[in-house]
């Protein structure tokens, strides 16, 4: 990765100069997996509304009740309520989960359609969505997986420095009061970054695939009883919406550090590849 | 631009792009594009698995305490039901197509042919699953009796439960000669060790184990053998397959 400025600009007191901070290769893949991702999500939770229960086991009818389970039911006072059953504690979810309303219209459907891709209920559909995607995203992954070791990507970028790992206490306490590393440091991931992104890369997203295909009957034939190091099939489903949401928090909290720590700079970084760097003075 | 503004943008540009999902969902080209998907699946799935490979099979600790009828669970039809009131007696299960000896099966024949018993899970395309014991006579020994002609590609599934209200459009369904073959492919008249209610199919229904539960046909009559399903109702091997749904649902 090139580290000389490219340009550097006077100011009065502070001099602020674009340093290339993302190759192309990380721009067009970061994309693809925003693209991947966004509509994996959103397809996934219609398909999950063709079901809207998940199980702890082998199967879904073990005689134990399931985990998690959306449904609209009749409440005397107020007609038609969403509900939301978590360990079987019940929670009015109207409005959200179970029921809520779409172009004017009350619908009795476990995520608003608002959250789902198609916009509509159609299983058929949105598992032709989720498949093709979720290809687009194992691509991905194989090709950033192999261009990052092979370019170093990961050892330069990534990987941090026992320096900087005794560095998490303090770089915790920076987060948490929206401190930014600005100057020199800017132009390198911080610790807990750093670890956010192998966490999510490394962990997280093989786990879902993993978990996906924990769910194909046909895949459990590769090796029969496998699906049971995830307790069975109906707790592999249950992992990956769980999976899932994690990947969604880490979406919410990558995106709101983008926004405290410099909107315009990240985006213009992620799709020129240039960042603005702030020399302290 | 505001930091605001662009979020707003950035959140309008989402919106619009969502909206664009919906429509192109909705074109008869596109969706053709995400069969590809479909495709890759299979491929690899091949790939990854040999010809017989297993599926699970569990034990009786592991059995639903009671397996879910799921799509018709009384056909409305009234040839059907007076084939039921008897027992399935005069129940005939026709096999025939691309066979050189075409024949057609009483309940008692399959009943005192080579049978195959398994625990196995149903995976509903729905998300859910129900684990069952199932007892029938493997498709290999129906195929074996029929001898199949070499152009034979597919195995079609005849059923006897119509899926309009006015008694028409029955069930179908198709699966290739590999999965015709496989060990765990079987005509199952045996849920529980009692006879297959009718919720679950009888007098005979497909067990195709490596796969979604929407290709494991009940309510079989006849059995077609053929090297393309194209001229069969909406040409696309099976009725969910009409309605949109993968033919192959390993997935």
């Amino acid at each position: 990765m090139a580290a000389e400025p490219y340009t550097a600009t006077q100011s009065s007191q502070k001099r602020s100069y674009l340093y290339y901070r993302h190759t192309v290769p990380v721009r067009v893949m970061h994309w693809i997996n925003v693209i991947a991702l966004t509509l994996l999500m959103m397809s996934g939770l219609m398909i999950f509304n063709a079901h809207p229960a998940l199980y702890w086991g082998k199967s879904s009818y073990t005689g134990r009740p399931a985990v998690l389970q959306i449904s609209t039911r009749d409440a005397e006072s107020a007609g038609q309520i969403g509900v939301t059953r978590v360990f079987g504690r019940e929670f009015d979810t109207t409005g959200v989960l179970g029921l809520s309303e779409f172009n004017g219209e009350p619908q009795a459907v476990a995520f608003p359609h608002w959250a789902t891709v198609p916009g509509y209920y159609s299983l058929a559909m949105a598992r032709q969505w989720h498949f093709f995607f979720a290809w687009v995203f194992v691509a991905n992954g194989i090709a950033y997986v192999i261009y990052s070791i092979a370019s170093r990507h990961l050892t330069r970028n990534l990987v941090p420095t026992t320096a900087e790992l005794r560095g998490v206490g303090a770089s915790i306490k920076d987060h948490l009061r929206f401190r930014h590393p600005t100057g020199e440091a800017s132009r390198r991931y911080n610790v807990l970054q750093k670890l956010a992104y192998i966490a999510v890369i490394f962990v997280l997203l093989p786990l879902v695939i993993l978990l996906g295909w924990a769910m194909s009957p046909w895949l459990n034939s590769v090796l029969p009883g496998w699906v049971d190091i995830f307790g069975g099939r109906q707790s592999a489903r249950t992992l990956h919406f769980i999976v899932a949401w994690l990947l969604f928090a880490f979406v919410l909290i990558h995106v709101f550090e983008v926004i405290v720590s410099g909107l315009f700079n990240h985006l213009r970084s992620m799709i020129t590849g240039y960042f603005k760097i702030k020399e302290s003075a | 631009m505001s930091r605001r503004k662009l979020l707003r943008s950035i959140g309008g540009l989402g919106a619009l792009l969502l909206a664009g999902c919906d429509r192109l969902s909705g074109t008869t080209w596109f969706p053709k594009v995400l069969e590809a998907g479909e495709r890759a699946s299979q491929g690899v799935h091949h790939l990854l698995t040999s010809r017989k490979s297993m599926a699970q099979e569990f034990t009786e600790a592991d059995l639903s305490p009671q397996f879910r009828s799921n799509g018709t669970s009384a056909p409305n039809n009234p040839q059907y039901r007076a084939l039921a009131v008897d027992g399935f007696a005069s129940w005939r299960l026709k096999v025939d197509g691309l066979v050189h000896k075409p024949q057609a099966f009483t309940l008692a024949q399959l009943r005192s042919m080579k049978s195959r018993t398994q625990i196995t899970r149903h995976d509903c395309v729905e998300g859910w699953s129900a684990i069952g014991k199932w007892k029938g006579v493997p498709l290999s020994e129906i195929l074996a009796s029929v001898e199949p002609d070499g152009r034979a590609r597919f195995a079609v599934f005849h059923c006897d439960d119509p899926m309009t209200r006015d008694g028409t459009n029955f069930y179908y369904e198709s699966i290739d000669m590999e999965d015709a073959y496989h060990p765990q492919t079987i005509l199952a008249y045996e849920l529980n060790n009692k006879v297959l209610p009718i919720p679950n199919g009888a007098p005979v229904r497909l067990r195709v184990e490596r796969q979604l539960g929407y290709k494991h046909a009940k309510y079989i009559n006849r059995i077609e053998l053929v090297d393309s399903f194209r001229h069969i109702a909406g040409g696309n091997g099976g009725y969910w397959e009409d309605n949109g749904y993968q033919w192959y649902a390993g997935i």
